[in-house]
């Protein structure tokens, strides 16, 4: 033994001739190393908040202001340079348009995902709809506008029916695949207990695999809520606007949130432009608070570990 | 002595996607007798055991051909519905999989798929006290079956099971996942188990398929010239006892004394 180890000097039990420095530099290296990583995440983190944070304070000081009960259940006044009224109307047109868009893109949506993740596995028309998800996914919404203008609003006319139909299309390919991401992460174990158990494969998915992928799926959902509820373009076009509640679904322009801050911030009068202000803030606590209520829906369903 | 066999395996052939996974297994399966597949990884135990009830269906390329005679009935003739098979033929895997909800609807799971009509909290109880778990959970049925111990969630999972009232069930390493207190409840519970249904276990575990089963099968892999393909045979199938003390195969009596695998 010792022709191999004599020589070397080194011994376990006496440290001898393993440097305690090399130790150390190595050590410190990795100290750096951390500290940096570290110093560097929350450096990243930071600046991913501060646009947030300066986006809430502005609109919170800006909004509050005119955010009062008069704002939140009166419609806007005929003149722009009025002031008082609000924007009811449009918190109106855009829960009646946002309600229907999800009602038609939700169910299609997750009996999309469904498909792809336990129908068409390897099938090329699987492929096919996946990449054509993520393709509209990335389309400019005011595309969705003028093509639901072109098919709809020139024969019917404007309507909430029109808008909800631009919503739910920039809301389905939202849906499929966060649903898709969510159905596939539904443990193979899980579904083959149930096959086991005698179950068939439409038993199994409503019973194992549509409840265990519900939180998931309910946050995508509101993914594609929050962000149909913002968006303008589409609206423009298809729902247009208008100065009263509206209720009627087809043939009469409808108001919405997002199309009356976007006309208030672009008129001359201050007037106007604070209930621009106001209503970008209502529009965000809507979003805020359709998110908080998914949340605590979906806590309460799932079982925890 | 002679009864009618549960299964009768003749000339059982399986392969994923074109690579053969087991050749040419036949084998008798009497009644109420557990009956351990042993075997190093990989020879195709729990290939072969879930023939008996289909579950190889499931995965895509999969091929089988021969005969599985489940009462006489070849379970894999054109006209039966695997889901049927199912419904008589159990399964535990090895690794607990309870569902994400109360442990009462895990239990009713079965029951509740296949529209059983009578009292569901009985049939609770009964699948329960069946897998040993009654006491330790009767006061939490409505906890999530994921709050319990690995031991208590792999006989959750026996409960789950007989709750369709099988009358063979499979298990897939069942002990594996689990210590050895929690192994030893299971063990107990398929000594109980054995008087109605009939069990049919893979393990790795050597002590464990001469503590526990009658009758045991030794399957072995097998190599082609290249190396590149390999399956699984069935080497040797007899008697629990013979198997480990009087085996006819030299593979056998290698992989038992522990000189390979």
């Amino acid at each position: 033994m010792s022709a191999f180890f004599g020589d070397s000097g080194s011994d376990c039990r006496t440290n001898e001739g393993v440097s305690p420095l090399k130790v150390r530099t190595t050590q410190k290296r990795r100290i750096i190393a951390d500290v940096a990583a570290r110093v560097g995440m929350w450096g990243a983190t930071l600046m991913v908040m501060i646009p947030i944070f300066l986006i809430f304070y502005y609109i919170a000081k800006k909004g509050l202001p005119t955010m009062d009960w008069e704002f939140l259940t009166q419609s806007q006044p005929f003149s722009m340079r009025a002031r008082g009224g609000g924007f009811v109307h449009g918190l109106i047109g855009t829960l009646i348009m946002v309600g229907l868009a999800a009602l038609i893109s939700v169910p299609l949506g997750v009996l999309g995902a469904i498909y792809l993740v336990e129908y068409g596995k390897g099938r090329p028309l699987a492929q096919v709809v996946r990449f054509f998800s993520d393709v509209m996914t990335g389309v400019p919404s005011v595309f969705v506008g003028l093509f639901v203008y072109t098919a709809l609003v020139i024969p019917y006319g404007f309507g909430a029916v029109m808008g909800a139909a631009a919503l739910a299309i920039i809301m389905l390919p939202i849906v499929v695949r966060s649903s898709e991401e969510m159905l596939k992460l539904v443990p193979r174990e899980l579904k083959e207990a149930s096959y086991a158990l005698g179950a068939g494969k439409w038993q199994t998915i409503t019973r194992v695999v549509l409840p265990t992928a519900a939180p998931g799926i309910t946050t995508g959902v509101m993914l594609a809520v929050a962000r149909a509820a913002g968006e303008t373009a589409p609206l423009i076009l298809t729902a247009l606007g208008s100065l009263e509640i509206v209720t009627k679904m087809v043939g009469e322009p409808i108001a919405s949130l997002p199309v009356l801050v976007f006309t208030g911030a672009r008129n001359p009068f201050p007037a106007g432009q604070e209930r621009a202000w106001a209503g970008a803030l209502e529009l965000l606590l809507l979003v805020l608070v359709f998110t908080l209520l998914a949340r605590i829906a979906s806590s309460r369903n799932k079982l925890q570990q | 002595m002679s009864q009618e066999p549960a299964f009768s395996v003749r000339d059982l052939h399986v392969s994923y996607g074109g690579q053969p996974a087991l050749k040419d297994v036949g084998m008798d399966i009497e009644p109420c007798k557990i009956i351990a597949v042993i075997g190093p990884s990989g020879c195709g135990k729990s290939t072969l055991l879930r023939c008996f009830n289909r579950m190889n269906d499931l995965i895509p390329g999969a091929k089988i051909t021969g005969e599985v005679l489940y009462n006489g009935q070849d379970i894999y003739a054109k006209d039966v519905d695997p889901v049927t098979i199912r419904r008589s033929v159990g399964m535990v895997f090895q690794r607990p999989n309870p569902f994400p909800k109360s442990i009462r609807d895990n239990v009713a799971y079965g029951a509740r798929i296949n529209g059983y009509k009578g009292n569901m909290d009985e049939l609770v109880e009964r699948s329960l006290r069946g897998a040993a778990l009654w006491d330790e959970v009767k006061d939490n049925l409505n906890k999530s079956a994921l709050s319990l111990s690995g031991g208590q969630q792999q006989r959750l999972c026996i409960a789950r099971a007989i709750a369709v009232e099988p009358d063979t069930i499979l298990m897939d390493e069942p002990a594996s996942a689990l210590d050895p207190v929690a192994t030893s409840k299971i063990e107990d519970l398929m000594q109980e188990l054995k008087e109605k249904y009939t069990i049919i276990i893979v393990t790795h575990n050597m002590q464990q398929a001469a503590r526990v089963s009658d009758k045991a099968a030794f399957l072995y892999t097998e190599v082609n010239e290249t190396g590149k393909a390999r399956w699984g045979i069935l080497v040797e199938y007899d008697d629990t006892d013979r198997i480990f003390t009087n085996p006819r195969d030299k593979r056998t009596e290698d992989y038992i004394s522990g000189r390979f695998g």
